[in-house]
């Protein structure tokens, strides 16, 4: 651009000069401005491609209270076993049926309670940002989370009927990371990364069979609750 | 220069056109509806869109009743997706 004003000043009585130059800053106008217009259409091409295949309205407040509620949950998991046992014999507890029972509504009742605020919170983000709360995308996503997670807590279910309670813990935190990666395709790409540090965490636990509860703590607590906080300031909007 | 400029394709020049292509390229199907609250357009402008998507054989238009409703289910044909890459390339050589 410099140099064609310059060929300006220098040629300032030349006609044939002067239009050459003219042609080409016109041209180079142009070409800016289609510039600034096609970077605008890739972030739109992009902006369009997420919206339309994957649901984003993934609210990280839902994260933050799945964990907060998970960690209640786990204390009085905590207060239920280890009520009656010694400090001593915490990675060796024998659970009667009155305690399976209790441990069964305990885990249950988080996890209504964890789906329900996760739901609000999710709700309110998807107002926000003018989408549906039910559409293809979501569906997908659900459809893709469940198919892992059903069967494990399935397969949970049956450990338990059959005593192995130990395993129960650990195989809870693998089958959900395996389901959260198995549906990170479907939404924001960090659930993908949560999906393997829980996959881990299950597996370490399995390892360290008997310290389930806090590894369970861990996983869907801490770890809710940290991704909860970085999607809350990433997705901020 | 000239080059660059002639792998653009005219079809994706449109905001809204650009955009259902967008859509439609990274999902099997998607309705009218669908479309719509993606774009936040009007119905009539965006039928207007599809319908000239449709006459470059760019998309696939299927017609179909959903509990006595009609319903469009609208996707990307190969020729379209083609064109749309060729188009996204294009950019992204002109950025360069």
């Amino acid at each position: 651009m410099l140099l064609i004003s310059s060929q300006k000043l220098f040629f300032p009585l030349n006609n044939e000069y002067s239009n050459f130059s003219s042609i080409f800053t016109l041209n180079y106008k142009v070409l800016f401005m289609n510039q600034q217009k096609y970077i605008e259409d890739l972030k739109n091409i992009k902006e369009m491609m997420n919206k339309s295949s994957k649901f984003i309205s993934l609210s990280g407040l839902s994260g933050i209270s799945a964990g907060i509620i998970a960690l209640i949950g786990a204390y009085f998991a905590w207060i239920t076993i280890y009520s009656k046992t010694g400090y001593q014999d915490f990675n060796r507890t024998l659970l009667n049926n009155d305690q399976l029972i209790e441990l069964l509504t305990i885990g249950i009742v988080t996890l209504l309670l964890a789906l329900g605020f996760g739901l609000f919170f999710t709700r309110l983000k998807t107002k926000k940002l003018k989408q549906k709360v039910w559409d293809s995308q979501t569906k997908t996503l659900l459809i893709n989370l469940l198919i892992p997670l059903l069967s494990g807590g399935i397969f949970c279910l049956l450990l338990l009927i059959k005593g192995y309670i130990g395993l129960i813990a650990p195989l809870t935190l693998l089958f959900y990371g395996l389901a959260l990666v198995n549906a990170s395709k479907y939404t924001i790409s960090e659930i993908r990364s949560l999906g393997m540090l829980e996959i881990l965490l299950g597996l370490t636990a399995t390892y360290f069979i008997g310290y389930g509860l806090i590894f369970w703590c861990i996983g869907f607590g801490l770890l809710h609750i940290i991704y909860g906080i970085i999607m809350e300031i990433k997705y901020k909007s | 220069m000239k080059e660059l400029l002639k792998n653009l394709n005219k079809a994706f020049e449109n905001r809204i056109r650009l955009g259902i292509m967008s859509a439609l390229v990274v999902n099997d199907y998607l309705d009218f509806n669908a479309l719509k609250n993606l774009l936040g357009v009007t119905d009539g402008n965006l039928a207007s869109h599809l319908k000239s998507l449709e006459k470059s054989d760019y998309i696939r238009v299927q017609k179909e009743f959903l509990d006595r409703k009609p319903n469009t289910k609208y996707s990307a044909s190969d020729e379209g997706k083609l064109a749309f890459i060729r188009h996204i390339k294009a950019i992204e050589q002109l950025l360069k």
